[in-house]
């Protein structure tokens, strides 16, 4: 088995362990923490999909959060609980959303991609901010989390992060096996030289375009559990910053490994959890780290990790 | 109606003219160095918070810009010389990340030495009137002293940029950097001035709106984004650009949301216009944007992308 798969099986039979852990310590806010975990990776590692093995630095992700979000809470207006339609209709206005953005911002390149991304990401924030029969900037409550096969059992929390759990892995499955494909060495190829992928007969915008709306996709996924957990959505969920955090999961894990952003989005969050506890104003500290991690820590943490190898 | 138009339009051409001395220092940063600066506006945000505490301790709003302004050029020097002296070498994911940490800093600490409600400024006595334009139409006197001061400020960079030798490097800088420091020009000199140059433009855009708005720790942000936008728009690099660029979004932006809903009642019933009006006007600069980008997808003044 190959050494990065030996890591994600490690990683998801750790998290298989926080329900056996919650229980003991009785301690449900381990389940939910976990549960939110699980989403954030699912992001993570969508995003990681286009900026680790695209060069895609995307700063808009957490507008495809929103959409996955919004997907539940406009579906629980009409009476439409299923999560299945849930994830389908995130996934769809993630899709209309990701593909003229997409097509747009990958006219540019650099930094111009970051600021379009950036920019496309707001405007979808505005939208939602600015939709009343929504609950414009105080959002909406969910009545109910989402059915299950017409049945209510996400509404038990360790259902959920089953759930949750299960999805992680699906996804991962999905994105190796994108990562591993013919499509994946192109794009990996776009990422180190366009001009030379143009040069040998490939069309890289197609790649890279199609790359970008699967990442956008399988963010919404994220949304709509993320929506469950909390039972309540916001513009809050696609705000600019949430796309900054989705970025320093990325960066925190390493880029260009499924499996390190989900450990960066487990070392974020556990950060944020944990500064939360010492003081009020904890983003000072979790912004104290991050700018030390780039100017010391430049490959993340499995840069760091590589590096404390080679040295022993 | 017309005087409507023209108020909406004199208050579009303040907030392009805040945009512009926003973005020509953010564009100037990219353009010359090649560094993406989120944290631009959290330099304009302290520009506001110092003017606020400086008139508050000395009773006048003259005498709180005089001090705001080397404070906050204090401010961008230092941070200059602590976190984004090391970043130039690095990549722009790097940068990214960095300053949007020193965001999460900056935003904090402000909330931390300020406290979280926000702060109001002192007008200046002089300018606290209003003039009449044209017939019964109003206008404050200090809007009107915003927009003379930003286009003062727009017409010294003009000068500065194209006629003097620091302008001459700067436009070097933009066009070849390599090139430059191997002409002689201690580039990390200039880098240096342009940074502090540029925070203090932010600094003294924060300090010209602090008395027209309340001064907050999130005002900083969607300023920052929309400085994106004008950079985008009028092409990295280009100080020129982010001004046509700047009044453009800051119409825009601005009839948009006061004549947007009555343009859609001319389709739609009011309370549908109202709402489509609401959603539609802050997206408006983006759709800009986009078009503007099909058409140059490296901004209107700016250069072909390599």
């Amino acid at each position: 088995m190959e050494a990065r798969s030996k890591v994600a099986l490690v990683l998801f039979a750790a998290f298989a362990t926080v329900p056996v852990l919650a229980a003991l310590l009785d301690d449900p806010f381990l389940l939910v923490i976990a549960t939110r975990m699980l989403a954030f990776a699912i992001a993570a590692m969508a995003l990681d999909l286009i900026l680790g093995f695209g060069a895609m630095v995307s700063f808009g992700h957490a507008a495809y959060l929103g959409f996955g979000a919004y997907a539940v809470a406009i579906l629980s207006r009409f009476g439409i609980t299923d999560l299945f339609a849930h994830l389908a209709l995130g996934v769809t206005l993630s899709a209309l959303f990701a593909l003229p953005t997409g097509a747009l911002s990958l006219r540019t390149r650099g930094v111009y991609f970051i600021m379009i991304t950036l920019a496309f990401g707001q405007m979808a924030y505005f939208f939602f901010v600015s939709l009343s029969a929504l609950g414009g900037d105080d959002g909406v409550t969910l009545p109910m989390r989402s059915t299950l096969f017409g049945q209510p059992v996400l509404e038990n929390d360790l259902t959920l992060f089953c759930v949750a759990l299960g999805l992680l892995i699906a996804l991962y499955a999905l994105c190796s096996a994108i990562v591993g494909s013919r499509f994946g060495r192109v794009l990996t190829g776009t990422r180190e030289n366009i001009t030379r992928m143009e040069a040998i007969g490939f069309s890289p915008f197609r790649y890279q375009l199609t790359a970008y709306v699967i990442s956008g996709c399988i963010t919404s996924v994220a949304g709509v559990l993320l929506a469950n957990q909390a039972e309540f959505v916001s513009p809050a969920f696609m705000n600019w910053h949430r796309s900054g955090e989705l970025i320093v999961m990325v960066v925190l894990g390493g880029i260009g490994t499924l499996t390190g952003a989900i450990g960066g989005a487990v070392i974020a969050l556990l950060l944020e959890e944990w500064f939360g506890m010492l003081t009020d104003h904890w983003p000072l500290l979790f912004g104290l780290v991050l700018v030390l991690v780039v100017l010391f820590s430049p490959g993340g943490l499995t840069g760091a990790l590589r590096k404390l190898r080679r040295g022993q | 109606m017309t005087n409507l138009f023209l108020l909406q339009v004199l208050n579009g051409v303040q907030l392009g003219i805040l945009l512009f001395l926003i973005s020509a220092g953010l564009t100037l940063v990219f353009g010359i160095m090649d560094f993406v600066n989120l944290a631009h506006g959290a330099l304009y945000m302290i520009g506001a918070y110092l003017l606020a505490s400086f008139s508050a301790v000395t009773g006048s709003y003259g005498a709180g810009l005089l001090l705001a302004l080397p404070a906050i050029l204090v401010v961008g020097l230092m941070l200059e010389r602590l976190v984004f002296r090391r970043l130039y070498e690095r990549s722009h994911l790097d940068q990214v990340l960095a300053t949007f940490g020193l965001i999460l800093i900056i935003t904090e600490g402000v909330e931390i030495i300020w406290g979280p409600s926000p702060l109001t400024a002192p007008m200046p006595a002089i300018l606290s009137g209003s003039i009449p334009l044209i017939g019964p139409l109003k206008y404050p006197v200090y809007r009107l002293a915003v927009i003379a001061v930003g286009l003062l400020v727009a017409l010294g960079l003009y000068l500065l940029i194209r006629h003097t030798r620091i302008g001459m490097r700067l436009r070097a800088g933009a066009t070849n950097r390599p090139m430059l420091s191997a002409l002689g020009v201690d580039v990390n000199r200039l880098f240096t001035f342009v940074f502090g140059f540029g925070a203090l433009l932010a600094g003294l855009a924060g300090a010209l709106v602090a008395p027209i708005l309340s001064v907050d720790s999130g005002m900083g942000e969607s300023v920052l984004i929309l400085a994106f936008v004008v950079i985008v728009i009028g092409g990295i690099g280009s100080v020129k650009g982010a001004f046509v660029a700047a009044l453009m979004v800051g119409l825009i932006d601005t009839l948009g949301r006061s004549f947007g809903p009555i343009l859609l009642r001319a389709i739609l019933d009011p309370a549908a216009a109202s709402q489509a009006g609401r959603t539609l006007a802050p997206m408006l600069v983006y759709f800009l944007m986009a078009a503007v980008l099909v058409w140059r997808p490296s901004g209107l003044f700016g250069r072909a992308q390599s």
